[in-house]
This record gives C-alpha cells, sequence and structure tokens, in this order.
C-alpha cells in the first residue's frame, strides 16, 4: 500500500473519529462513524485483506449503523443537542487518553519486537476468505460454534425481554 | 499477457479505460434507455403509444420547422436530461441543507460502484473485461448495496416533513430485511461454485453449464439435475429480494403515489431528483447483471468459442470479445424487461405483507435450500 493512501485514510479515520466525540448533533455523530468505518476498511484493503475489510462495511456500514441511524432519527433526540459539556469530566477523559497514550509508547519501546520494523508482506495474492473459512472450521470449531450459540442465546433474550405483553 | 499488469501505471490506465467504458457508454445510456423502455413498454401493456416522437426540436435555432425524423421517440431521454438540467433547483426552507445535498449523491455512487466487480465480458486487448478481479467479488456487492441505504435514509429525514420520512423509516426496514434474504439465497449458488469470484463463477459456468441451465456444456449429470432445483429456488427467492432491494413494484412502499406522495424524494426537484431516479435505474442494472453472472452464465453463449488472454489480441479475437460484451448486455437487457413488464403487470403489495413475505417465507425459504445445497453436493459425486 503507498504510504501517501495509508496516511491520507488514517488522517481522515481519525477525523472522523474524533467528530463522533465533538458532534452535538446525533445524526453527525452517527454518519462520522460511518466515514471512519470506511476509511478503516481501505485501510484493511490496502493490506490486501479484502475480506475483513468488505465484512467491516457489509456488518457495520450497511447494517450496524443504518439500524443506529433509524433509531435516531426515530427518538428525535433534541436533548443531546442542548446538553452542556461538564468540564471536569472532559479534563478527566483527556488525561485517561494522554495516560494511556503514553503508557502504550512506553510498552512498544521496552521490548524489541515493538522497534522493529514490520515484515514485507509477501506478494502472492492470498486466498483470505478460503483460509479464514478453513482455520475456523477445522482448528477452532468447537468455539466457533459456542460463539454462534452464545450469539441466538443472547438474541433470543434480547428478544424476549423487549417483548410487550398483550393484554 | 499477465506481465503487463506488472506496470503499475499501465494497470491504472486500463483500469480507467475500463470503468470510463462501463459507465459513460454503457451504464448511463443503458439507464437513459431503461427509462424509456420503461415508459414505451407501459404504454404497451396499457394499449397506449408512450413517448414516440421526440425528433431534433429544429425550430428553436431559428428554422422554419422541426427536422422531421423517425426516431420512434429514440431522442426522448436526451430531451429528459436536457430537461432536468435547465429545470430550476429549488431548496425548500425547511430542510436540513447538508444532508438534504448530500442525499442524492450516496443513493447515485453506491448503485455505480457495485459494477467495478461485475465481469462483463471476457478477454479483450489482452485484458481480463472486470474493472478490479478481487477474491471477494459478491460480498463486495452486497456491502456496496448494503451503504446505498444511506442516501434514502438521509433524504427521508433530511427533508423535514412527514411523506419522505415515512418513505426513507419505509425503506430502511424494508432493505435491512430484504438483503437477508439475498444473502441467503446467494449462499447455495457460491457452494456450488465454490468461489465467491465473480470471474471464477462463470468460468465455472462455462465449463459445466449454467447454472440455471445446466445442459449448456452439451451433457446432463445426475449431480447437475438434482441441484438444478435448489438453485432454481435460489433464483427466484434471490429475484424477489432484488426487487425488493432496488425499491421496484410490486414492493416500491418507499415511494407509494397513493400514500406517500412520492415518498424520500418528496422534497427534491430537477438535477437532485434525477439522481435518485438514476441511482433506482442503475442498481437496477447492477442486479440484473448480478443475476446473469450467478445464473444465466455472463458473457458466456454455449456456441461461441472462448478467448484466452493470447487469442484476445488478434482480429477474430478482439470481434468475439466484443461479442461477449454485447451478449453479456443483451442478457441483462432482458432482464430489465422482465423487470419492468413485473412492474406494470403486478398491483403494490402492503407494507405487512412485504414484511410476512420477507421474514416469513424467503428467509426460511433461503435457509432450508442451503441445507438441501449442502445434502447434495456432499451425497451425490
Amino acid at each position: 500500500m503507498s504510504p501517501i493512501l495509508f496516511w491520507l485514510f488514517t488522517a481522515l479515520m481519525l477525523a472522523f473519529g474524533t467528530s463522533v466525540v465533538l458532534n452535538r448533533d446525533p445524526v453527525a455523530s452517527a454518519l462520522s462513524l460511518v466515514a471512519s468505518f470506511l476509511c478503516l476498511s481501505a485501510l484493511f484493503v490496502g493490506l490486501d485483506a479484502f475480506f475483513i475489510g468488505v465484512i467491516q462495511i457489509l456488518v457495520y456500514a450497511g447494517a450496524v449503523m443504518v439500524l443506529f441511524l433509524f433509531i435516531i432519527m426515530l427518538l428525535d433526540l433534541k436533548a443531546e443537542q442542548r446538553r452542556q459539556f461538564n468540564r471536569l469530566s472532559l479534563a478527566g477523559g483527556g488525561a485517561v487518553a494522554v495516560g494511556f497514550m503514553f503508557e502504550l509508547l512506553h510498552v512498544l519501546n521496552s521490548f524489541s519486537i515493538g522497534k522493529n520494523p514490520f515484515p514485507p508482506l509477501g506478494v502472492a495474492r492470498l486466498d483470505d476468505v478460503r483460509q479464514v473459512g478453513i482455520t475456523l472450521f477445522t482448528q477452532f470449531n468447537l468455539p466457533f460454534q459456542t460463539v454462534g450459540v452464545l450469539v441466538l442465546v443472547a438474541s433470543v433474550g434480547v428478544i424476549v425481554l423487549s417483548r410487550r405483553e398483550l393484554k | 499477457m499477465d506481465f503487463l499488469n506488472d506496470i503499475p501505471w499501465l494497470l491504472m490506465l486500463s483500469s480507467v479505460a475500463k470503468t470510463l467504458f462501463l459507465i459513460f457508454l454503457v451504464v448511463l445510456p443503458l439507464v437513459s434507455y431503461t427509462v424509456y423502455a420503461e415508459r414505451r413498454v407501459s404504454a404497451l401493456i396499457q394499449d397506449r403509444l408512450g413517448p414516440n416522437r421526440t425528433g431534433f426540436p429544429t425550430s428553436l435555432l431559428g428554422f422554419k420547422s422541426d427536422l422531421q425524423l423517425y426516431l420512434g421517440g429514440l431522442g426522448q431521454p436526451i430531451a429528459d436530461a436536457v430537461k432536468f438540467l435547465l429545470k430550476e433547483e429549488f431548496t425548500p426552507g425547511h430542510v436540513n441543507k447538508f444532508y438534504f445535498w448530500m442525499a442524492p449523491v450516496l443513493a447515485m455512487v453506491p448503485a455505480l460502484s457495485t459494477l467495478a466487480v461485475l465481469p462483463f465480458g471476457n478477454y479483450m486487448f489482452g485484458q481480463k473485461m472486470v474493472v478490479a478481479d478481487v477474491n471477494v467479488g459478491i460480498l463486495y456487492v452486497f456491502a456496496i448495496a448494503s451503504v446505498g441505504v444511506y442516501g434514502i435514509v438521509l433524504a427521508g429525514w433530511s427533508s423535514n416533513s412527514k411523506y419522505p420520512f415515512l418513505g426513507g423509516i419505509r425503506s430502511t426496514s424494508q432493505m435491512i430485511s430484504y438483503e437477508l434474504s439475498l444473502g441467503l439465497s446467494a449462499v447455495p449458488v457460491l457452494m456450488i461454485i465454490g468461489d465467491l469470484n465473480l470471474s471464477e463463477a462463470i468460468r465455472y459456468q462455462v465449463e459445466n453449464g449454467w447454472l440455471l441451465l445446466p445442459f449448456t456444456d452439451g451433457k446432463l449429470t445426475l449431480r447437475e439435475v438434482l441441484l438444478w432445483f435448489p438453485v432454481f429456488v435460489s433464483f427466484v427467492v434471490f429475484t424477489i429480494s432484488m426487487f425488493a432491494e432496488t425499491n421496484r413494484l410490486p414492493f416500491d412502499l418507499p415511494e407509494s403515489e397513493t400514500e406517500l406522495v412520492a415518498g424520500y424524494h418528496t422534497e427534491y426537484s430537477s438535477m437532485k431528483f434525477a439522481l435518485f431516479f438514476l441511482g433506482e435505474y442503475a442498481a437496477m442494472i447492477a442486479g440484473s447483471s448480478l443475476i446473469v453472472v450467478l445464473f444465466l452464465g455472463g458473457w458466456h453463449l454455449p456456441f461461441l468459442p472462448v478467448n484466452t488472454a493470447e487469442t484476445s489480441l488478434t482480429l477474430a479475437g478482439g470481434l468475439l470479445g466484443l461479442i461477449h460484451i454485447t451478449v453479456f448486455f443483451a442478457k441483462v437487457v432482458v432482464l430489465l424487461l422482465c423487470f419492468i413488464w413485473v412492474r406494470w403487470t403486478l398491483p403494490r403489495f402492503r407494507f405487512d405483507q412485504l414484511m410476512k413475505l420477507g421474514w416469513l417465507y424467503l428467509f426460511e425459504i433461503a435457509l432450508v435450500n442451503i441445507f438441501i445445497t449442502a445434502a447434495v453436493i456432499a451425497f451425490v459425486k
């Protein structure tokens, strides 16, 4: 991937990510998150990981965020736009973020692998869908099926909890 | 000729050339003439004439009379385009301007972007006739198509009035519901082909016969006959879901005139409205192309020889490449005519019927179909 594209999409992703937090309008926040997801999937595609890049768009940008936007529009949240920023919590959040960044830098510098540049990827096109499928269904079959059942239980639970009793 | 693709600027140049050819020489003219066909075919079905006499308005340029040429109304799309471009661009005062301007673009761009992975021909000039030959082919189409819903949602919301809003909400729930059956009904096909790449899907059908017409390779095995039934079911479910995804009648609830004026584009005028219109028809073309690629053998015709990268550089090979592209778009046009035929034949569903059909019938049929296909693949060699 050309470094120019990498920095372009990284900058865009971070800019949209910031705008998710800073925007008062919930619709603008949600759309910024979508744009941020699109940039992230561009980064994945740049690493030749087409499958995960496309799934990022299909699942997050195409399904989850559409539902988010749908709910936001239905609820018509006006209170969120009137809300004032709390100075103290703003400072606290900023401190946590800066602290976390320093910790990450420290950890990365303290062991040798973190300092090495990433080894170049193979030139050959990866058949990534097949690789993911084979790995999931042979090596990690049991955990994979278990996660599937868990998700099913969770979604049935949500439906049971949110169902209104008809009288 | 794969060594050509090692030169980056040449690869870039050929991609740009293919994109320009596909969009400006094929799809956009096809879109405008589909609109024309829609009007002529609807007229035919309703025993009217339709737009049949648009010619050259030379009297506008100072001549005494219009140029009388029998075009059968083929000039109509040009006249429509000029009208859309020259009409007043009116933005109502009560809308949310930023999103109101963004929505038509978001409706148009994804529809055109899905065309990038569709193999619209075999080799020509030593190049594969597909803009991006990626391994995730069909997933890319579904992903980009699912982003297309934002245009409609934002149009409905930013218009800030009740009919567009209801249209936008209907459209969202409709597209999310039918995406499921669309994706699931494609799974049996992918299981048979064993690849997500759309060029591979066509290569499989060239060698083993089209999936919907398995005799096109000249022989018929037991496995092909047994697989034909699930393939046919998935073709039907896929096509119905495609009608719902592209908001075509009998599923055009988001813009049903009798209830919602014009649905999500009620407040739009001139070129912004035209963008929604173009987006809808471009989505129709992309959907038909996908059906052609997955079920009807893409650019392949049984009695025509198949090009390789080397033979496509000769004159005969070049002609053959051109014929393959024509065959592909001929199949697409036939499907588009079916879309139009259905629109002017069937009445509109009610919204609860639409949701019931999607969730209670198509979804389950598609799921069961996957198991049947898997059983056939596993037990019949």
